[in-house]
């Protein structure tokens, strides 16, 4: 291949590289990354979810997304931190404020909404200063959807080509993603008497998560390659089909215990595979030279094509 | 420190201006791959002079280069390409290929991807227009090495080096590539590189000088017949604004393993924002929609 000499056609068919090589590397990150992913988007999620039910009155449930949320955020530091390749300096990433950097916009919103997660949780237990407990859950309940949604944006900001070029989408994939996951898990532990809002949530997420990821792969052509082969595609596939399974059957059985039981772990598993699935994507579509080279000789012949 | 201090109603100072009185020329490389003989001196020297460890030997197989590619532990790197094809002014009977030979480095790119992304800070512009990590604040994170679009930098893994030791000396666990020799420049010494070659194919200097002088070259060369000849990363339109250290290459930039476009993936950072905000109002939305929608 690399010493071919005709131009990539649309496919990729015919492109040049050195050796097969990558062009880009590989990001570092351990499967620590996307399970924060799904953790994270479930705290948001859950947090606003918590919000909103206090302030409709449904305290029973805001009880339930509160206590997800503590669990979900609880976990999310540590695996942040053992990912570092310094952990021991994970209080650096305090040290600035970078709006070009979504992972530095990120600590702040975890270390925020981790706070007021804390305080409202804490206030939950011993059932004490209710103005300070709901003044921290709006702060949560408001930073929540951005805690959903800036990973995708982390991604997204990279030259790994299925993240990159999905820079439209993929925060929609999480947003379904995080609401599904949240809902499901509210629906899971709740009395099905008061948890409609969830079951609510974790379809409407789950249908969200499905539409957008299907855009995705459609607006990303051959890119999407990586989506539907090997582990990945099986991945992908096993996301999708969970989600579907598990959206019907809260819808039909979720008024149920047992039903929202079945539905809430269906749902769990098909959002925490999306997220590895497209974790897992990436590090293929960075790994395989083409996805990377064909894209970018497209525009150089295109531009040289067109006459300024 | 100054990044705790908000500069309200005033633009923040970006390089030069940012370093006052101690600011520099823009320095650079110009790698003229037309007279590279692969002697890997640059190599050799960089991995002397900054104590970059021994990575082990790899044997590829598959050409001069066991290097592969820029990394942690390779900051220069000479590509080997061996191609069918006949060289002008030589026997048609005695040659049927060319060697092309280049030898890679970071980019010191004018919008540079890994600088952007960076949230402890380690990474910085320094007084010469350059892209350097900062060894003692890097926690690792490594978000930097995806979003580079070159692939140059990485992060030192104890697994990769066949030596163990403490890993403040070896730099273990944080992201390394090249500093274009800050320290030597701050000393008004060449970078160890450009100092080793033998045939100036590396050469180091001022960038605008530098693009001057491979502006002539490129064209000298095109007049003696090579058509194929071309700059890249030598204007300050590209996707990156053009780099710090360019190339004079005799191909297409993928032959060497090179991005044809790169492009700095910060760029599209307003419509990134953009869809993660629209995105975070949509989960916003259902969660109120599934909150106060009427009895199902």
């Amino acid at each position: 291949m690399s010493n071919g000499a005709g131009s990539a056609g649309p496919d990729g068919s015919g492109y040049r590289s050195y050796y097969g090589k990558p062009v880009i590397n590989e990001p570092v990150w351990e499967p620590v990354i996307p399970a924060y992913f799904f953790f994270g988007g479930t705290a948001g999620a859950a947090a606003t979810l918590g919000l909103a039910t206090r302030l409709s009155g449904n305290t029973a449930l805001a009880r339930t997304a509160t206590y997800v949320n503590a669990v979900a955020i609880g976990v999310s530091p540590a695996l942040l931190i053992v990912d570092l390749g310094r952990p021991e300096r994970f209080l650096n990433m305090l040290r600035m404020f970078k709006v070009t950097s979504p992972m530095s916009l990120g600590t702040w919103i975890v270390t925020f909404s981790g706070v007021a997660s804390g305080l409202a949780t804490s206030l939950e237990v011993i059932g004490r200063l209710p103005r300070a407990k709901l003044i921290a859950e709006a702060a949560a309940g408001a930073l929540g959807p951005f805690l959903s949604t800036y990973t995708a944006a982390l991604l997204a900001d990279t030259a790994v080509p299925v993240w990159h070029e999905a820079r439209r989408e993929l925060p929609f994939v999480f947003a379904g993603s995080s609401a599904a996951s949240a809902g499901a898990a509210c629906a899971f532990v709740a009395p099905p008497r008061t948890a409609r809002p969830a079951r609510r949530l974790a379809i409407a997420g789950a249908a969200l998560e499905l539409t957008a990821a299907g855009v995705m792969e459609r607006r990303l052509g051959f890119l999407a390659e990586p989506y539907k082969r090997g582990r990945v595609g099986a991945l992908t596939t096993a996301a999708k089909a969970l989600t579907t399974a598990g959206a019907l059957t809260m819808l039909l059985q979720g008024r149920r215990q047992g039903g929202a039981i079945g539905a809430g772990a269906l749902l769990l598993g098909g959002s925490l595979a999306e997220r590895f699935a497209i974790f897992r994507a990436g590090l293929e579509s960075a790994r395989d030279p083409r996805y990377t080279i064909v894209p970018q000789r497209q525009r150089v012949d295109q531009r040289a094509a067109t006459p300024a | 420190m100054t990044a705790f201090r908000l500069r309200l109603g005033k633009t923040p100072l970006s390089w030069p201006e940012s370093y006052d009185s101690d600011q520099q020329p823009r320095m650079g490389f110009f790698t003229d791959t037309s007279v590279c003989i692969g002697c890997k001196a640059c190599e050799v020297a960089c991995k002397e002079w900054n104590e970059v460890p021994d990575d082990g030997l790899h044997f590829s197989g598959e050409s001069f280069d066991n290097t592969g590619s820029l990394s942690a532990n390779s900051w220069r790197h000479v590509a080997f390409i061996e191609q069918p094809t006949r060289v002008d002014g030589v026997d048609a009977a005695s040659s049927d290929f060319r060697w092309l030979m280049s030898s890679d480095v970071c980019k010191h790119c004018t919008h540079a991807a890994c600088l952007d992304v960076c949230p402890t800070g380690a990474l910085f512009r320094t007084e010469f227009g350059t892209v350097v990590v900062q060894q003692d604040v890097c926690n690792g994170c490594g978000y930097c090495v995806p979003a580079c679009p070159f692939g140059v930098i990485g992060r030192r893994q104890a697994d990769d080096l066949p030596q163990a030791g403490n890993e403040d000396v070896l730099g273990l666990g944080t992201t390394h590539k090249c500093t274009l020799c800050y320290d030597r420049l701050k000393d008004g010494m060449e970078p160890a590189c450009a100092q080793a070659c033998p045939t100036e194919s590396i050469q180091f200097g001022p960038l605008e000088v530098l693009r001057e002088r491979a502006q002539r070259r490129v064209e000298r060369l095109q007049e003696q017949g090579v058509a194929e000849a071309e700059l890249y990363g030598a204007s300050p339109d590209d996707g990156v604004g053009g780099f710090g250290a360019f190339f004079l290459l005799l191909d297409k930039p993928e032959v060497y393993g090179l991005p044809p476009d790169p492009i700095v993936p910060t760029r599209r950072l307003p419509e990134i924002w953009g869809a993660a905000l629209l995105a975070g109002a949509a989960l916003a939305g259902s969660v109120l929609a599934a909150v106060a929608g009427g009895r199902r």
